[in-house]
């Protein structure tokens, strides 16, 4: 079966990820994700049109919640997790604007 | 290649605007966290509107008739199902690097607003309106680091998105005004453009005629700016940018144009007034939108469309067109009554109570407005009932009290609690009108000012001046009490022998 | 018998009975944890202290005569892709290392209504993303039947401790069967409960709409017992249904009938094990001697289910994943470079190979261009999937077929080869794209000793029916009885 993806196309689809690839993990990632997506391929000899897609397994709408406010977390806790703060924020490198 | 005369070409700027309004809710779109301007940072948050691991979104229902109600009164199709997507991308204050929003199923759509631009009416095109939560903050001004506040992070973002049919910088201020009036009308949203309220991204583009092309003219490139959250900012970008395309297209008429380049980015630099170029990221348009899991769709039946329609208020272009038939008031004044919903609302309240509309206008306008200015408030709250302010409409339309009186008295109302007329015979406002008690005050001042009374009697020149003069110390006299009117009369029947 | 022995009911009778304190049964569990799990690695992170302090405060409680919650005083375990107030949530991977929630899930806020005692964090598949538990980021999990075999997963470590006595039962999350599969293949009952029917509150979200929580215990009532608590509905999850839940218990070993099953021929072609395709024929032999109807139904778009699951499954992930940026919470690489690196580097050395595959092939059917070829049509293909269903359940009251392919496959047999490793899900995914719940039940065993499971499912939020079937077969039989011999 050919390929469907090349390492050029990993490389993309990792840059939409936000994920660094090594060249051996691109290589890998390519036979395998082709792989995967001949098998996926299957899917193209059924005939769906017309067909409704399914987004939710259950079929109701309209669950809302009324505008009421509920308990916040206070600073300390909502910073608690972070790998690095600078006073009351979160802190990245940082971001030119 | 023949040059052509690129003077001899006009062109016709060609703009569409994206308005991101934040709704006034107590709650935040998808979680119970305040919806709160200006608390120390990362205080209104929770796990949901952190993105933490585990926890789901649940929809504002407030914040779904608020969208809605603004999509009705933008005369939008309202979509009888929508859903929710997922939108992919990654920035510091977008805590799950996805934003929660609504693509191809927009709440509201192919509506329109009619604007008033110098006395015109025209109509703009509203392509759509869609409900999305908003992002927190990236704070720069930080030693080494970025740092983010998530506060505004899920606020609910209502997005509407015009036609391009704006034409000059005038008719995007005018769009931009409206819209900023209507939601202040619907009361979804404050609007307060410090607070960040309210921010706008225009579209721009001109067109080029050209009678030699096949189209009649073609467009030059399509222009984004990003992020303007002052209408000072989005006047400067716009006509910025008709200028700098106009120029860009004289300089490389054959490659400026949209069927050669790809729209760009472009950010407004407040501190040099102009928009720099901002690199395209490449994968912008990469957003990856698919139907979000966690929320199920909103279907919109007809009884929940009247309960919401039923709130619809009397919008400003109706209000304006109604009080200037109503009322025969001009269009300043007209413009400024309606310029606010409470103060309209209470404009009417006054003249509901007794005022004529033409006196409860002007003291509105020139004592309200300017104190409601002063004091940081609007008209209606100043503390003023409506049956205050038409009673002193009516004294001031009966003579009891004169014009100048009435605007001490409104002052005086704001600490005081009691009727006009009191105030004005506490303060000694009240006007004499009675002849017998001025009778005698004319008598003396004609008789102290002979000369005066020459002149005028003369009919000369000075004659005009004379009797202002003789007017003047009349008033003076009776302490500001005196009615002018009827001063005026004794004056003249005395000198004149007129009645 | 002995304590680690007893089923929930058992120890509850004794609890009550007054023979035996929490503490007791606690403190006998952590014991024997200490001597089996080393060999097993079923458990993540320990409560001790927090499980030793409940089981005193219950046991004080029911000193004192008070009323307890149905599960009182009895030691459970979590899987960890569940948020617990306390200690970690790490969803066994690097980039949760140390992440401690503030909130609690709302199955966890119920077993703790119901006075349970939560022993700890069983190991699972990276993000729930596997069917071995061998891409855990903190070390594989073994089967207490074969130690060279895998437990399934993701429910792994959740499947081995409840096979091994380390824990009475255990919750655990089906995604594309991670909760059925590590159930059969380390011999215990796992349900995966109608989608819906449990809130996902406070559950690491793999495929949202896909993911449920459901429990994995050593028998059926202990299974209804377990529904019976975290079932209902939850404001918080939007997609929880607002349906009134029932007593699974009260009709449990009341037979079903007339019973019709449905087999479908597909489920018996190319790729199942002879072993196991004779111990699914003999368990249906056993509903038909027990007077069911065996009706030959036909699910032809079986054979597509697992290329929808992992395009849908894939997807959901690549955006639910998105989070784990090394912002707010998690791991961050160290000194990025700016603020773009902090993602790069941060999502390349926290997560695992498995978790990078899945999200790499998510983010590529939802990318430009390939959205309608894949994406879209894989839910088109999960309409027509649902109405094979309806349309079966129009004949028959519940479905029964293989719950796995193969028995338990050697540790490293498959690590390689991603697309033959999903090819394991085949049996379990329907029910994650129906919504259906469906249940995993001993039923044989391998001519090696591993274990064969039976797989039935039924209309959605039936489990009330789906309970009382399995529980026909299992009361005829004994393969739920048997247990794995542990060395220690």
């Amino acid at each position: 079966m050919p390929a469907k993806i090349d390492p050029d196309q990993v490389r993309r689809i990792a840059r939409l990820a936000r994920i660094n690839l090594t060249t051996d993990e691109l290589e890998q990632f390519a036979g395998q994700l082709s792989d995967i997506l001949n098998y996926i391929d299957q899917l193209s000899e059924l005939n769906t049109e017309g067909v409704e897609p399914t987004t939710h397994p259950l079929k109701i709408s309209n669950v809302f919640r009324q505008d009421q406010i509920g308990q916040s977390l206070s600073n300390e806790q909502a910073l608690a997790n972070a790998p690095r703060t600078h006073g009351d924020f979160f802190a990245v490198p940082k971001v030119l604007e | 290649m023949i040059q052509k005369n690129v003077t001899s070409l006009g062109y016709r700027p060609t703009i569409g605007l994206e308005i991101h309004v934040e709704l006034s809710t107590a709650s935040k779109m998808f979680c119970a966290c305040p919806n709160h301007f200006g608390d120390p940072p990362n205080t209104n948050v929770c796990p949901v509107c952190l993105g933490m691991p585990g926890v789901l979104p649940t929809m504002n229902r407030q914040a779904y008739e608020y969208a809605v109600l603004m999509a009705l009164a933008l005369n939008c199709r309202i979509a009888e199902f929508t859903k929710w997507d997922r939108k992919g991308y990654y920035y510091p204050d977008l805590p799950k690097n996805y934003q929660i929003s609504q693509y191809d199923l927009p709440l509201g759509s192919d509506g329109y607003i009619d604007l008033l631009v110098n006395g015109q009416t025209k109509r703009i095109g509203i392509t759509r309106a869609h409900l999305e939560e908003d992002a927190g903050k990236n704070v720069h001004d930080l030693p080494d680091c970025t740092g983010v506040d998530l506060n505004r992070a899920g606020v609910p973002l209502l997005e509407i998105v015009s036609e391009p049919d704006l034409n000059c910088v005038e008719e995007v201020m005018a769009y931009a005004r409206s819209m900023r009036q209507l939601v202040r009308y619907l009361g979804i949203s404050q609007a307060n453009m410090q607070q960040g309220h309210m921010r706008f991204e225009p579209n721009i583009s001109l067109w080029i005629f050209d009678d030699s092309e096949p189209d009649g003219g073609h467009y030059t490139p399509i222009i984004e700016v990003k992020n303007l959250n002052s209408f000072r900012s989005l006047e400067r970008t716009v006509a910025f940018e008709i200028a700098r395309q106009a120029e860009e297209w004289q300089a490389d008429p054959h490659g400026y144009r949209m069927d050669k380049m790809s729209k760009q980015n472009r950010g407004w630099d407040d501190v040099r007034e102009v928009t720099v170029y901002q690199r395209h990221k490449e994968e912008a348009d990469e957003y990856r939108y698919f139907p979000e899991p966690d929320l199920l769709p909103v279907e919109i039946d007809d009884a929940w469309l009247e309960r919401i329609k039923a709130q619809l208020p009397e919008l400003p272009i109706a209000r304006y067109a109604r009080f200037r038939e109503e009322f025969g008031l001009d269009e300043k004044l007209t413009t400024l009554l309606t310029s606010e919903r409470t103060t309209a609302d209470y404009f009417e309240a006054v003249i509901q109570a007794g005022a004529s509309p033409r006196r409860a206008a002007n003291l509105i306008q020139s004592q309200g407005m300017r104190l409601a200015n002063e004091k940081g408030t609007d008209v209606a709250e100043l503390g003023i009932s409506p049956q205050r302010l038409a009673q002193l409409c009516k004294l001031t339309d009966d003579d009891t009290v004169s014009a100048s009186a009435a605007a001490t008295i409104f002052q005086a109302m704001l600490e005081s609690d009691a009727p006009p007329e009191k105030i004005a015979s506490e303060r000694n406002l009240m006007q004499v009108s009675d002849t017998s008690a001025l009778e005698s005050i004319v008598a003396q001042v004609l008789a102290d000012n002979a000369k005066a009374v020459a002149d005028y009697k003369s009919g000369g020149k000075k004659a005009k001046k004379a009797r202002s003069f003789l007017l003047g110390q009349v008033m003076q006299k009776s302490k500001g009490q005196a009615n002018p009117k009827v001063v005026g009369e004794l004056i003249d029947r005395e000198v004149l022998g007129q009645t | 018998m002995e304590l680690h022995r007893l089923t929930i009911q058992q120890l509850a009778g004794e609890l009550a009975k007054g023979q035996l304190s929490s503490r007791q049964a606690t403190e006998h569990l952590f014991q024997r944890i200490e001597r089996h799990d080393p060999a097993i690695h079923g458990y993540l992170e320990l409560h001790q202290d927090a499980a030793l302090a409940q089981a005193d405060r219950i046991d004080k409680r029911r000193s004192k005569g008070e009323t307890l919650g149905p599960l009182a005083g009895v030691p459970l375990a979590i899987k960890d892709n569940i948020c617990i107030s306390h200690g970690r949530t790490t969803c066994a991977s690097k980039i949760l290392g140390n992440f401690q929630a503030p909130y609690e899930a709302h199955v966890v806020q119920a077993l703790n209504a119901a006075d349970a005692v939560i022993l700890g964090k069983t190991n699972l598949d990276e993000f729930a993303m596997g069917a071995s538990t061998e891409n855990s980021g903190f070390g594989v999990t073994r089967n207490p039947w074969n130690l060279q075999t895998v437990p399934g997963g993701s429910s792994g470590g959740s499947a081995a401790v409840v096979a091994a006595d380390l824990a009475y039962a255990a919750l655990g999350s089906d995604t594309g069967g991670s909760i059925r599969q590590p159930a059969a293949f380390c011999s215990v009952v796992g349900l995966k409960p109608t989608y819906g029917r449990v809130s996902r509150y406070g559950l690491v979200a793999f495929g949202s709409s896909l993911d449920q929580i459901g429990p994995i215990a050593k028998t059926i009532p202990d299974l209804a017992l377990l529904l019976n608590i975290i079932a209902g509905h939850d404001r918080r999850d939007s997609t929880s249904a607002d349906l009134e839940v029932g007593d699974y218990l009260a009709n449990l070993d009341k037979p079903v009938k007339p019973l019709r099953i449905g087999v479908a021929g597909e489920y018996f072609q190319e790729g199942l094990d002879k072993e196991i395709a004779q111990a699914v024929r003999q368990a249906l032999d056993f509903y038909a001697s027990l007077g069911a109807e065996i009706v030959d139904i036909s699910m032809p778009l079986n054979k597509y289910a697992l290329a929808v699951y992992y395009i849908v499954a894939t997807a959901e992930a690549s955006s639910n994943l998105a989070r784990y940026d090394g912002v707010r919470y998690g791991y961050r690489d160290k000194d990025p470079k700016d603020y773009i690196d902090m993602y790069y580097t941060s999502r390349a050395h926290g997560f695992g190979a498995e978790v990078k595959r899945r999200i790499m092939l998510g983010t590529y059917t939802l990318s430009a261009g390939y959205y309608d070829a894949y994406y879209l049509k894989a839910l088109k293909v999960r309409t027509l999937i649902r109405q094979d269903f309806d349309k079966a359940f129009e004949q028959v009251d519940c479905i029964a077929g293989p719950v796995t392919p193969t028995p338990p496959f050697r540790l490293g047999e498959k690590i390689d080869d991603p697309l033959t490793l999903y090819l394991s899900d085949v049996y379990t995914v329907m029910a994650n794209l129906t919504g259906l719940p469906a249940i995993s039940i001993p039923c044989g065993f391998s001519s090696a000793g591993l274990p064969i499971g039976l797989q039935l499912t039924t209309k959605a939020f039936s489990e009330e029916l789906l309970l009382r079937i399995a529980r026909m077969f299992e009361q005829a039989t004994d393969y739920h009885l048997q247990k794995p011999k542990l060395q220690s």
